[in-house]
This record gives structure tokens, C-alpha cells and sequence, in this order.
């Protein structure tokens, strides 16, 4: 497993998807497959980037790595206020240009992308786990 | 992120290249609204070499779609590479911006 700590900053952002993609690129996931990892990684980024340290700055930490032979897996710990992006439900995707909102499209995109997606809390740190297996390297 | 304009009769073709991301995506905003406020209304965007999108471009795009049809224009994208659609059918922005399989078909419609 490789880890990367740095503070919760747009920033950061490059450094943090370079890592994914040559991990991701390292476990032998396809090129799509290496994308989608790092589309997943930016949405949940930029949620900690925004919303984890309303009063200041924080850290947030990237850990991922082989699970096993076939399976890739990313977390992404903070330990700002609480917050389970899983709990919010998914945005109305068929609404029209002007009644349309934004906010937990990123969330919807890494459950699509991934192929499994789980929150937890622990002590202070909000963990969010993604997981990518192999198998579906080649779904299309 | 790179951006590059040209004025055809009767739009502005804008040629995207690189990652649309949660960094660069708001310099696509910015330099959409210089051309707007010049009184451009018609956007097309060649999005063959765009190689990536995520919410945060998603969210520029539907910023300008939004200020161009104050003004009765419209934003086009063209040949989108199969990443780059697949984050639209998710999200159902292909259902309200119009995305075609090529620029001359983009052209076509004006």
C-alpha cells in the first residue's frame, strides 16, 4: 500500500491523481479503468477539500494498493466534521438545464465508476473506501 | 487544459484539449464569459482531444448552457471520446446539452 498525507487543498489535487493513476496503472487496470479511479478520486477529494474543515485547514490522507490479486483498493481519510457522502440520495439526473443542481453529481459518479463504495467513521477520521476489481477491467 | 477559439459565420468553434477538472475548469468559464460578453451566443466546442471531464466541468458547462440561453444561445459539444460521454449519460447532462458525433454535424444543426 502506498500513502500520501497532505493538507486539504485544490492544490494538492494533481499530486494525489498522479499517484492513482500510475498504482492504478501498476496493479494492471485498463486505461478506462485507471480514468475511472481517477475520476473517483477527485470527487471524493474535492468533498474533503470543500466541506471537511468549514472552520480552518486540515489534512487528508490517500492510501491505496492492491487488496489482492484482483482486487485495487483507494481510501481517503480526513478528520474533519462527520460527514457520510453515502446517506445523501442521488440527484435528480432528468431535471432540465435551469432546474438543475450540481451538488452530489461527484458522489453519484463514484458509485457508478466503482465497483464497490463504503463509508465508516472511526474516531476521528472519515474513511471512505473504494474498491476496484479486475474483473471488470474489460465490462465494455 | 487548453482552450482555442475561432469565429465561423455563424458560431465559435472552441477546441478543448486536456483534463476538465476541479483545477482547470473554471478558466473554461472565465474565457467563455469574455467571448459572451462580446456578444457570441452560438458555442460550439470540438471535444475530440478533451480527455477527461469530472462533476467540476460538468458544473462549467451547465454554468455557461445556463448564461447562454439568457441570451438565446446555445452550447454544443462535438465528438466527445467514449470517458468523456460516459460521465454524461451518468450524470444526464447528454439529455440537456446537445452533443453531437462530429463538428460538421454540430454545424449542421445551427
Amino acid at each position: 500500500m502506498e500513502a500520501l498525507k497532505l493538507p486539504a487543498v485544490l492544490e494538492n489535487l494533481d499530486t494525489f491523481i498522479r499517484l492513482a493513476h500510475s498504482g492504478a496503472a501498476t496493479f494492471g487496470l485498463s486505461d478506462k479503468r485507471i480514468t475511472e479511479v481517477g475520476l473517483a478520486l477527485e470527487e471524493a477529494l474535492v468533498n474533503v477539500f470543500q466541506y471537511a474543515y468549514p472552520e480552518g485547514t486540515g489534512l487528508v490522507e490517500v492510501c491505496l494498493g492492491p487488496r489482492n490479486e484482483k482486487e485495487f483498493v483507494i481510501e481517503i481519510i480526513d478528520e474533519g466534521i462527520p460527514f457520510d457522502p453515502l446517506s445523501r440520495s442521488d440527484p435528480d439526473v432528468t431535471l432540465g438545464v435551469e432546474e438543475r443542481m450540481i451538488g452530489g453529481l461527484g458522489i453519484l459518479l463514484i458509485k457508478k465508476m466503482m465497483d464497490h463504495v463504503e463509508y465508516r467513521r472511526e474516531d476521528t477520521m472519515n474513511v471512505l473506501t473504494l474498491l476496484v476489481s479486475k474483473e471488470q477491467a474489460d465490462h465494455d | 487544459m487548453e482552450l482555442s477559439a475561432k469565429k465561423e459565420q455563424k458560431c465559435m468553434v472552441i477546441d478543448i484539449t486536456g483534463r476538465m477538472d476541479a483545477v482547470s475548469s473554471p478558466a473554461f468559464e472565465k474565457e467563455t464569459a469574455v467571448w459572451i460578453e462580446q456578444g457570441e451566443t452560438m458555442l460550439v466546442v470540438d471535444c475530440s482531444n478533451l480527455e477527461y471531464i469530472s462533476s467540476s466541468g460538468l458544473r462549467s458547462i451547465l454554468t455557461v448552457a445556463k448564461k447562454l440561453r439568457a441570451v438565446n444561445g446555445k452550447i454544443l459539444l462535438a465528438s466527445l471520446r467514449s470517458v468523456v460521454k460516459e460521465v454524461f449519460e451518468i450524470s444526464g447532462f447528454s439529455a440537456i446539452i446537445p452533443i453531437y458525433d462530429s463538428l460538421e454535424d454540430a454545424m449542421a444543426d445551427l
